[in-house]
C-alpha cells in the first residue's frame, strides 16, 4: 500500500514534468529554429519543471527521501535551476541579442518578459543568499527565501503562460497549476509552523 | 506723443483673448495638426538590416504583409515610398538576409508584399517594418499577429517630415 502510494506520487511528478517536455519536443515550430534557440527554449521548460520539484522536496512530500536527503537534493536542484536559467537567457541572447537586451532592460514589447527577468533575479538572489544562510539565521533565511520563492513562482508561471512558443497549452497550464498548488501548500504549512515556533510551542510535525 | 492707456476694459479683453488662444492652443494641439504621426514601436528596430533590396516577393511567399503610408497632418496618401519588411519565417530567422525585403507604395499609398509564413519568435508571432528613406522621419513598426495561424498582417504608417 505504502509502496503503491510512493510509486503513484513519483509517477505523477514525472508525468507532470515529462509530458510538457515531450509535447514541446513534438512542436512543429522546432523545424524553423536553430539548435541554440531550441536548447534555450528547453532550458526554460526544464527550469519550470524544477520549480515544481523544489517545494515538494523541501516539505518532504516525496517518498523515499529522508528530510536530510530531501534538503540536500533541494540545494542541488536549486543550483541546476540557476544553470537552466543561465542557459535559457544565454541561448536567447545568442539567438537574437537585441530582443534579449530589451528584455533585460525592461524595454521589451512582450508582456511576459519582465515576469521572466524578475523571476531570474529572484532565483539568482536565493542561490547567492543560500551561501550565507547560516549567517542569516534560520528564521531570517526562511522569511527571505519564502518571499523570493513567491516572486519566482508567480514570475515564472506568468512568464511561461504568456509565451507563445513550442510548449503545448494544456500540458503547460497543468504544470503551472501544479507549481502554484505545491508552492501555496508548502508555504502556508511552513508559515504556520514558523508562527507556532515563534509562539514557543513545539513545532507541529 | 502717444500715451498708453491701460484701461480695465482693455486689460480684460486682452487677457481674455490671450487665455482663449493660449489655453485652447495648449489643450488641443492635435486638432491644429490633424492626423498624428506614427511613433516607432518598442523592439521595432530589432534585427534591422539597412538597405534590403526591393523584391517581387520574399522567398517562396504564402503570407501577405500589407498596409498604407500617409502624411501626417492632412493624411494624404504617399506614393512611391519604400517600406522594408522582415520577420522570422519558415524560410529563415529575423537577422538573416533572405528574411528581408522591401516594396514601394502604389498611387493610393498602399503596399503589399508576399513573404513566407511568419512563425512565433521570442514568444510572439510578429513582423517588422520600417520606413527609412530619409525624406520623412524614420519609423520602425512591430505588429503582432492575433493568431500564429494567420496568413496576413497589416501595418500602417503616418509619416512626418524629417
Amino acid at each position: 500500500m505504502r509502496l503503491a502510494k510512493a510509486t503513484l506520487i513519483w509517477a505523477a511528478l514525472a508525468t507532470a514534468i515529462c509530458v510538457p517536455i515531450a509535447a514541446a519536443a513534438a512542436s512543429p515550430l522546432l523545424a524553423w529554429r536553430g539548435p541554440i534557440y531550441i536548447l534555450a527554449g528547453f532550458a526554460g521548460i526544464i527550469a519550470l519543471g524544477l520549480t515544481l520539484i523544489q517545494p515538494l522536496l523541501i516539505a518532504g512530500y516525496l517518498p523515499g527521501l529522508s528530510a536530510y536527503r530531501g534538503r540536500r537534493v533541494h540545494h542541488w536542484i536549486g543550483g541546476a535551476l540557476v544553470v537552466a536559467v543561465v542557459v535559457h537567457v544565454g541561448g536567447l541572447w545568442i539567438t537574437s541579442p537585441p530582443d534579449m537586451i530589451d528584455a533585460l532592460l525592461f524595454a521589451s514589447p512582450t508582456p511576459f518578459s519582465p515576469f521572466g527577468v524578475i523571476a531570474m533575479w529572484a532565483i539568482f538572489a536565493v542561490a547567492f543568499l543560500a551561501l550565507f544562510r547560516r549567517r542569516l539565521g534560520l528564521r531570517r533565511w526562511r522569511i527571505v527565501h519564502i518571499s523570493l520563492a513567491v516572486v519566482i513562482v508567480v514570475g515564472g508561471v506568468v512568464h511561461a503562460m504568456l509565451v507563445e512558443g513550442p510548449m503545448e497549452t494544456i500540458s503547460k497550464a497543468a504544470l503551472c497549476a501544479l507549481i502554484f498548488a505545491a508552492a501555496i501548500k508548502v508555504m502556508t504549512d511552513l508559515v504556520k509552523r514558523m508562527r507556532a515556533t515563534s509562539r514557543g510551542e513545539s513545532p507541529a510535525r | 506723443m502717444t500715451t498708453v492707456v491701460l484701461s480695465r476694459r482693455y486689460l480684460l479683453a486682452a487677457g481674455g483673448s490671450f487665455l482663449a488662444t493660449g489655453v485652447s492652443g495648449l489643450l488641443l494641439p492635435a486638432r491644429a495638426e490633424g492626423l498624428a504621426p506614427t511613433d516607432s514601436m518598442a523592439g521595432g528596430a530589432n534585427n534591422y538590416r539597412k538597405g534590403a533590396p526591393i523584391v517581387e516577393r520574399i522567398g517562396k511567399g504564402g503570407f501577405w504583409m500589407s498596409g498604407t503610408v500617409r502624411r501626417a497632418g492632412d493624411g494624404a496618401p504617399l506614393a512611391g515610398q519604400r517600406i522594408q519588411i522582415w520577420a522570422h519565417t519558415t524560410e529563415g530567422q529575423e537577422h538573416e538576409p533572405q528574411s528581408h525585403g522591401a516594396t514601394l507604395t502604389d498611387k493610393d499609398g498602399s503596399f503589399r508584399l508576399e513573404m513566407p509564413q511568419i512563425i512565433p519568435i521570442f514568444g510572439q508571432p510578429h513582423g517588422h517594418l520600417t520606413y527609412d528613406s530619409g525624406e520623412f522621419k524614420t519609423v520602425f513598426l512591430r505588429p503582432v499577429m492575433r493568431s500564429a495561424k494567420d496568413k496576413s498582417l497589416e501595418a500602417h504608417f503616418v509619416l512626418q517630415p524629417a
